[in-house]
């Protein structure tokens, strides 16, 4: 069975402006895809730790060590609206 | 201020430090606030496509000291995760921050407040990164009214460590000098300068209140945009009092996330938990897991600098009192002034009663700045020496210390200048005794009819007519023996 | 001399040190087989016929000083559009990144350079590198230099193309779920996925960071080391590049196969392979045993349950991957009232609809009450598969399996199924799930003439084994990798 979802919420979690007709066809898509994924609740795992990394490390540090930064230009060379060295946005409605 | 009306307020405290490393959490721009917006900025903490973060070893070593000076359990194996939410000055629109395996958990630490000593729980001390600063422009700065918002990553990734409380705070007094005591622990450390006016500690609050002997926990308020501990203390008391007045009056409250506003002196509705983000927190990918052998933490403990507490309780030992050392360790000039005097050998007790005591309300009646003041550690030895070896009486002392404040001189210099050196020379007080017991017969009769306390008064006399030059023990011993019998 | 073009990176540096050919001629052998072919192909998005030439006269210029940068100096090669360029505009092939143009190198570039490679261009690609066609490319597909009407593989589908055609001596892609090993069976040439930390990710626009790996293709498995040795080791600037020495890749290259224990896994063979790919990849293990190796079969049960798990943990990766792509600091920028709004016009007129919908499935199998069932057990079966994996390689040297289940599919024939096109990785999705490498190498033609490839997968950090077996598996399968051939229509006299 496909598997249902709150399409609308998942579409503003992930910040992407869709049509009713586009949450429609998505919800579909991921429905059917999910019900293929979903196999993986067939494996019994318990006790089984999860992967995170396929190659396991610890303490992969840096040291405090200040190697620049970028040019101001290049910062901002590729912003789409920029004022006085700062990244222009629209009003924004939350806070963080 | 105790909550009124039966109820009992229960707050935790989360408060966010940003640690003064010379390079950024993840990459290699330096943390330096002097500079234009967006200069200290690269590819990672721009978030450009394709940068990778890699940790600071040296912000791990400085959390690791939090959470030993916090006495917390150091996690073995601990793990950094994506905090996902969308916000313009979060460049990856996620935030590497730790979730269920902080790296520091189950600490404690304990304040005193009017000599009753709390203990408050510390859940977790866990390694984040800083955003960048959002500039609302328009709109009389109110984000809601703003006509656009400017942005400087130059604080992205900056490394940022939370510390959260258990509900174990009672009262905002408590809050505050919990507040307090965390500043003066991570200035010890080195690790921070911790100045909330400039953000770089920042506290939350959260706040319920309940009935007096009530188990469970009332629904709770947080409140963010604390920007002084004066104002965590303020800004607490009021939605205690909110909350108290609203239950009272039949309402409930609201889970909710207010906005403490400096100016009005109340809190503000900012969103309520419901309509709260969906963080899908999961491991980062792009990071290894921090493993703390228990050599790193021993030498983590072991490194640690003397801390505030441990201070007190060693002035303590000096025979400094308790009020007294506090004031000491919670200024930094006064402490270290009070420590240079005590490697010089200074009189622990009345060194110390000097700074709270004259020094402290000299700079405030002046309102000079302490560090400013021309006084040193020698100074102080110099002056309770004289105290001691009968050069200054003891308000002759006050005195010469405020022409030290003042840029007078030494000690030996204010007093022969101000003329202060007190008369010790027997001969030339004894002058003095006979002249006053002359002049008060009635009184010297009094002392003989056992009315001894009328030697008080043929002290001041004497002290009055030698400009309280003479040492007054002296004195009273002189007209003790020359009235008795 | 035939057409440098054709050379491999071994001939043609022979060449460029015996004063036969420079490297200015080799790269315009290059660009004009470029010229020619990429009316056909769409191999490039970016081909940078002026830097090229600068660098092939520098390396000219520094060989002739005496400076000799090894094997790839003075080496026309071509770098997939997701792998950052300083000055050299760099899309991943999305609309959202249109035109932009990276401040930084990523860290295989700068290890090229310093190598004297000559950077010949930027190749096409799924969107983000999510695909197995590069149909769902925003500028595009790229076909199939053996079948024009057929798909390259994807999700380094013009890395894989130009390198067949010859209008790349070698390139770079990178592989997720088999982005570089299944278009190079398609297309017939080598394609290989290092230990996942052996090459460091510094500049890779992320698709899946604990699956992603850069990795080479060529026309010849020595020619695959070559570039492997030039691009592997520690990388300061990401964290989870592994710290120690590259272990010696091309110790035993020619040792052969004798003695060497080679099991085919039973879940990526049998039924559901194509009858020709299987076909030809039991002729080979039959000239492998042939030729002295102990081989056998192996069943690795978990491997059916890679798909379903790599379509869990890749989006959701992924999700927060793309998060970044806002429209405030760079790319595109839609209109909105509000930050909040032209975000989420941004992302939805910048993502075509295979990103959006593994961001879409990503949030979901990370999102409050879901985690578990979806994520977390995932990232509990990937465990089992690499328990099961280094199990099978207690008793196999290298594990073997077709790389694509079919060869090379015509044009939109998949695109309206995504399950369908995920189910093109199923035999390439383990051992990025494991973070083992793997290799691809052609061994033959199918009926319809399109190349099949043979998968060879080894321990992680033993790349000197896996190059071993797939030398042999080159030299037995006397599989001729020419891209003349295969653009004979085109190539026309
Ligand atoms: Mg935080
Ligand atoms: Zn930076």
């Amino acid at each position: 069975m496909p598997v249902q979802i709150d399409i609308a919420k998942v579409a503003s979690l992930a910040r992407i402006a869709l049509s009713a007709e586009e949450l429609h066809r998505y919800g579909e898509q991921l429905g059917a895809i999910l019900e293929h994924a979903e196999r993986v609740q067939q494996l019994p795992t318990e006790g089984i730790p999860p992967t995170a990394h396929p190659v396991p490390m610890t303490n992969t540090f840096r040291p405090d060590v200040v190697t620049g930064s970028l040019p101001i230009a290049d910062v901002l060379a590729a912003a789409p609206d920029t004022e006085d060295g700062y990244f222009r946005v629209p009003p924004v409605l939350g806070e963080s | 201020m105790i909550a009124p009306n039966g109820f009992e307020a229960v707050i935790g405290v989360e408060t966010h430090v940003e640690l003064m490393t010379a390079s950024k959490m993840f990459c290699g721009c330096p943390v330096d606030f002097g500079q234009p917006p967006n200069a200290t900025t690269c590819p990672v903490c721009l978030g450009l496509p394709g940068a990778l973060p890699v940790p600071n070893r040296e912000a791990i070593e400085r959390i690791l000291m939090i959470g030993a000076a916090l006495n917390c359990q150091i996690t073995p194996t601990s793990y950094f995760h994506r905090k996902n939410y969308f916000y313009p000055d979060l460049p990856k629109n996620y935030q590497i921050s730790q979730y269920d395996v902080p790296v520091c958990h189950d600490g404690e630490i304990s304040v005193d407040v009017d000599g009753e000593t709390a203990l408050i729980g510390i859940t977790r001390v866990h390694m984040e990164e800083d955003t960048g600063k959002t500039l609302h422009v328009g709109g009389g700065g109110r984000i809601h009214e703003a006509d656009y918002s400017l942005i400087d990553f130059n604080r992205s990734g900056v490394p940022l460590v939370e510390i959260v409380t258990e509900p174990d705070i009672r009262t905002a007094e408590q809050a505050r000098a919990y507040g307090a005591e965390l500043q003066r622990i991570v200035r010890t450390l080195g690790v921070s300068d911790a100045r909330l006016e400039e953000g770089s500690m920042r506290f939350d609050a959260n706040i319920s209140i309940r009935p007096r002997g009530a188990e469970d926990l009332g629904t709770r308020t947080e409140v963010k945009n604390v920007n002084s501990l004066r104002s965590l203390q303020r800004a607490i008391d009021f939605e205690i009092q909110r909350q108290i007045e609203l239950v009272s009056g039949g309402g409930t409250v609201v889970q909710e996330t207010r906005h403490w506003n400096e100016e009005s002196g109340s809190t503000t509705s900012m969103r309520s938990k419901e309509e709260s983000e969906d963080y899908r927190y999961f491991q980062e990918p792009d990071l290894m897991p921090i493993e703390v052998s228990p050599e790193w933490r021993d030498a983590i403990v072991a490194g640690l600098p003397e801390l505030p507490a441990a201070r007190r309780a060693r002035y303590g030992s000096l025979g400094v009192d308790g009020g007294v050392a506090a004031v000491l360790v919670a200024t930094e000039e006064l402490g270290a002034w009070f420590e240079a005097a005590m490697d010089g050998g200074g009189d622990p007790r009345l060194i110390g009663n000097w700074l709270s005591g004259e020094v402290v309300a000299w700079s405030r009646t002046e309102g000079t700045d302490l560090a400013s003041a021309p006084l040193t550690g020698d100074h102080l030895v110099e002056l309770a020496t004289m105290v001691a070896d009968g050069t200054l009486s003891a308000s002759a002392a006050k005195k010469v210390l405020a022409g030290v404040l003042v840029g007078e001189g030494s000690p030996a210099e204010v007093a022969a200048a101000r003329d202060l050196v007190q008369i010790s020379d027997s001969s030339v007080i004894e002058r003095e005794v006979d002249a006053v017991l002359a002049a008060h017969p009635d009184a010297v009769a009094g002392i003989r009819g056992g009315e001894t306390k009328l030697i008080g008064f043929l002290v001041g006399q004497v002290m009055r007519a030698t400009g309280g030059k003479a040492d007054p023990k002296l004195v009273s011993k002189m007209i003790a023996a020359k009235t008795a019998g | 001399m035939s057409d440098p073009a054709d050379l491999t990176i071994r001939a043609a540096g022979d060449a460029l040190r015996s004063g036969q050919l420079t490297s200015a001629e080799l790269t315009e052998a290059v660009l004009e087989r470029g010229r020619i072919t990429e009316a056909h192909l769409h191999a490039f998005l970016t081909l940078d016929q002026e830097g090229a030439k600068e660098a092939a006269a520098a390396a000219d210029a520094a060989l002739a000083a005496g400076h000799d940068h090894g094997p790839l100096h003075g080496i026309p090669i071509a770098l997939k559009d997701n792998i950052c360029t300083k000055g050299v505009e760099t899309t991943a092939s999305s609309q959202i990144l249109s035109g932009w143009v990276p401040p930084y190198n990523a860290t295989v570039v700068d290890r090229l350079a310093a190598a004297g490679a000559v950077i010949v261009g930027k190749t096409n690609l799924d969107e983000f590198a999510m695909g197995s066609s590069t149909e769902n490319s925003a500028y595009g597909p790229t076909r199939n230099p053996w079948d024009t009407d057929r798909v390259p593989g994807g999700s380094s589908g013009g890395s894989a193309a130009a390198v067949a055609v010859g209008s790349a001596m070698a390139a770079l892609g990178s592989d997720t779920g088999g982005s570089i090993r299944q278009p190079a069976a398609l297309c017939g040439v080598v394609g290989m996925k290092p230990t996942y930390g052996l090459v460091s990710r510094y500049g890779l626009i992320a698709f899946a960071s604990s699956l992603d790996q850069i990795g080479p293709f060529a026309r010849s498995v020595d020619d695959a080391a070559t570039l492997l040795e030039a691009i592997a080791g520690h990388d300061i600037c990401d964290a989870t590049s592994i710290r120690r020495d590259v272990p010696p890749i091309r110790r035993s290259i020619d040792a052969g196969v004798h003695g060497l224990r080679i099991g085919l896994i039973t879940e990526l063979s049998g039924e559901a392979i194509d009858d020709e790919v299987m076909g030809a990849v039991n002729h080979t293990l039959a000239a492998l045993a042939d030729a002295g190796a102990d081989v056998g079969e192996i069943s690795v049960p978990s491997c059916e349950y890679g798909l379903s798990a790599y379509y869990l943990i890749a989006p959701a990766e992924c999700s927060a991957n793309l998060a970044r792509f806002d429209g405030v600091r760079y790319g595109l920028r839609a209109a909105g009232d509000t930050t909040e709004e032209m975000m989420a016009a941004t992302r939805a007129a910048g993502f075509g609809p295979e990103v959006t919908r593994r961001i879409l499935l990503g949030t979901y199998a990370l999102s409050a009450g879901y985690y578990d069932a979806f994520y977390g057990q995932a990232q509990r079966v990937r465990t089992l598969i690499r328990h099961q994996f280094a199990a099978a390689y207690e008793e196999y040297d290298v594990l073997v399996a077709p790389t694509s289940p079919t060869t090379a599919f015509p044009i939109g024939d998949k695109v309206d199924d995504p399950l369908a096109m995920y189910y093109t990785d199923v035999c390439t999705i383990p051992i990025n799930l494991t973070g083992d490498p793997g290799i691809s190498v052609p061994v033959g033609l199918d009926s319809r003439g399109l190349p099949i490839g043979f998968q060879v997968m080894a321990p992680a950090l033993e790349e000197a084994r896996l190059f071993q077996v797939a030398q042999a598996v080159e030299d037995l399968s006397q599989f001729q990798s020419r891209a003349a051939l295969a653009t004979s229509e085109v190539v026309a006299p």
